[in-house]
């Protein structure tokens, strides 16, 4: 028998230094230039488990949507007035159906999977016994999640072009625009998610009372100023309607000053960086106690 | 050269303190001990020394740095096994190792072998595919504890590391443990079983109440806190305690427990010759020898495991 060599043949001197494992050192010099992009590396691997039912849903739910809309009530819209803001109403629809399904998917990521990550499986402790660092798990969850809704929002765009709902010229820039509305809603999402210690009953109230109302008066179905004025507020705050108005300028030229982009851009870029600030800062404290 | 050096080192929970000014240095290659009963602060002591635990007070240093602010760099150069396994359940075991791996920077080329041996190393090999959630309790514990090897630390971290094993995977893992360490890996172990600490500790801190009660090897600690041998005896539960005064002669001391009196004394067989000539009769006796058990007994008035 060789030294460091046991009766099952393992090589304990290879298993505790092979030579061919980088050195604390330079692991570290790795780990902090891309601690972020292991866990979105991790996230997104994760999601291959359910990538079929992501796919799926970027490709039946504009199918459902645009012959509902479209064909259903978008024939009896446009037959009565004329269209909205002066384009048939599936063109009018289609863009703010796009934002919503894409924001309300932060749903799904981002609520449960991370409550767990503390609380049921764990994982984002092992995390922090890596080289990894809190604030960089907490923001690789938030690409990968980022990530997803890019490749959500172009499928749903494509299937859009496909059905004739938008003109492809510039509607792509929605793609982007949706993804931003989505994390500008998802991060402050998972910077709250992150502190949760129980079940998680909060996320159903949330989905009550927070993502169905959005989905209902934020401009998605029909134009904001259509609501009374004590209504339109729900709209205001929403993530939801600052990127369908976007979306909409993109998709078929509804006027916006110069001044509304600015605004609408900076709405959203604005809940973007304190939620992506909050969700570090609520990884960090849990991850430290 | 210090592998730990921890100076006055102190957690707070709002009103607890968890860890209450605990110094002590480990060297290089030694298999170092925190042993103590549920609630001493062991496990609150490693994640301070892994950075994910911060401080209240005190200076530590890992391997030279302060791992509230070099965490990437302490945290390379260490393999941690937490108490409860938190293996990512969704992955089969190999694809765990490697998934793990990434996070210390390691690419995949060198990863993909290196889970192999590791899986080995856990006798997992023919599990390699197994989805986590199928694994048994003392399977996911191995896999826990292969995982925190990914890395090649030179310092392993291993908090409770044979909870949920059976007596013979027992074994095993702590063959393999001491066979690490003649490979010049640094262990830190906590454990509340005393077998353990024995087997595995070249030196110990005994911990209670988040206080350092002791200090010294295994051997060191028996031989300073206890007699060499012990008097187990059982009079019923009734007359145990009615007994410790008329006893009290007989050993250098005594510690009544509920179920039985123990006596310290160099001559475990000579002591009970004496009490059954003098007419008592314990329903039982054992003599054997004092272990850590009996230290931590002397030491608190309590028993390691309640
Ligand atoms: N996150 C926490 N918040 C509050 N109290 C804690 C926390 N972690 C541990 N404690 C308390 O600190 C004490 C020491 O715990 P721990 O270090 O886990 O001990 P051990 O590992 O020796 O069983 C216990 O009383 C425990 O309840
Ligand atoms: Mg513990």
């Amino acid at each position: 028998m060789t030294e460091g060599v046991d009766p099952v043949g393992l090589d304990f001197n290879a298993l505790a230094y092979s030579g061919r494992a980088l050195g604390s050192a330079r692991q570290a010099q790795n780990v902090h230039r891309w601690g972020w992009w292991y866990q979105a590396e991790w996230r997104l691997l994760g999601m291959k488990a359910y990538w079929t039912s992501i796919l799926g849903s970027a490709v039946l739910t504009p199918l459902l949507y645009v012959l509902a809309m479209g064909i259903g009530l978008g024939a009896l819209v446009d037959s009565s007035s004329g269209g909205v803001e002066g384009v048939p109403y599936l063109t009018f629809v289609a863009p703010g159906l796009l934002v919503a399904t894409v924001v309300m998917s932060s749903v799904n990521e981002l609520t449960f999977p991370v409550m767990g990550g503390f609380k049921w499986q764990k994982l984002y402790f092992a995390r922090a016994a890596t080289a990894a660092t809190p604030s960089q798990v907490a923001v690789g969850e938030l690409l990968a999640v980022g990530v997803r809704m890019v490749a959500e929002a172009a499928l749903f765009w494509v299937v859009l072009v496909a059905l004739g709902a938008v003109d492809p010229r510039w509607s792509w820039l929605m793609i982007g625009i949706a993804a931003l509305a989505g994390m500008a809603f998802g991060a402050p999402l998972a910077s709250y998610s992150a502190t949760l210690e129980d079940e998680g009953f909060e996320f159903s109230m949330i989905q009550r009372f927070v993502v169905m109302p959005m989905f209902l008066f934020a401009g998605t179905f029909y134009p904001l100023a259509t609501m009374p004025l004590y209504l339109q507020w729900i709209g205001w705050i929403s993530p939801m309607w600052h990127g369908t108005q976007l979306a909409r300028a993109v998709a078929f030229g509804l006027p916006l000053t110069n001044g509304e982009v600015a605004m609408h851009l900076g709405f959203l870029v604005i809940l973007l960086a304190v939620g992506i600030a909050l969700t570090v800062r609520n990884f960090t404290r849990r991850l430290n106690r | 050269m210090s592998v730990i050096e921890a100076t006055q080192l102190t957690k707070v929970y709002s009103d607890l303190r968890a860890v209450d000014a605990v110094s002590f240095r480990v060297a290089t290659g030694e298999s170092f001990g925190l042993l103590g009963p549920n609630g001493a602060g062991k496990s609150t002591t490693m994640r301070m020394i892994g950075g994910t635990s911060l401080r209240t007070s005190g200076t530590l240093l890992v391997n030279g740095l302060d791992p509230e602010t070099h965490g990437p760099e302490v945290r390379a150069s260490l393999g941690v096994v937490p108490q409860t396994d938190n293996l990512d359940t969704e992955l089969n075991a190999r694809d765990n190792l490697i998934m793990y791996g990434r996070y210390f920077g390691l690419p995949y080329s060198y990863l993909r072998p290196k889970a192999e041996e590791l899986l080995q190393f856990a006798q997992l090999s023919e599990k390699a595919t197994e989805k986590v959630d199928n694994l048994s309790g003392g399977m996911k514990r191995r896999l826990t504890i292969a995982r925190a090897l990914v890395n090649e630390p030179s310092v392993l971290l291993l908090d409770e590391p044979t909870t949920g094993l059976d007596p013979q995977a027992r074994h095993i893992l702590w063959d393999r443990l001491f066979r690490l360490k003649e490979q010049g890996v640094t262990l830190i172990v906590t454990t509340h079983f005393m077998d353990e600490a024995e087997q595995l500790c070249d030196r110990l801190l005994v911990m209670d109440h988040g206080q350092i009660v002791a200090e010294g090897s295994p051997a060191a600690l028996i031989q300073q806190y206890s007699t060499r041998e012990v008097l187990e005896l059982r009079f019923g539960s009734d007359r145990n305690v009615a007994l410790v005064e008329r006893l009290r002669g007989y050993a250098d001391s005594i510690e009544a427990l509920p179920d039985r009196l123990l006596l310290y004394t160099a001559d475990g067989e000579a002591v009970l010759a004496r009490v059954r000539a003098d007419g008592l009769d314990p329903v039982t006796s054992l003599v054997r020898r004092a272990s850590l058990e009996d230290v931590f007994l002397r030491l608190t008035g309590r028993s390691l495991i309640d």
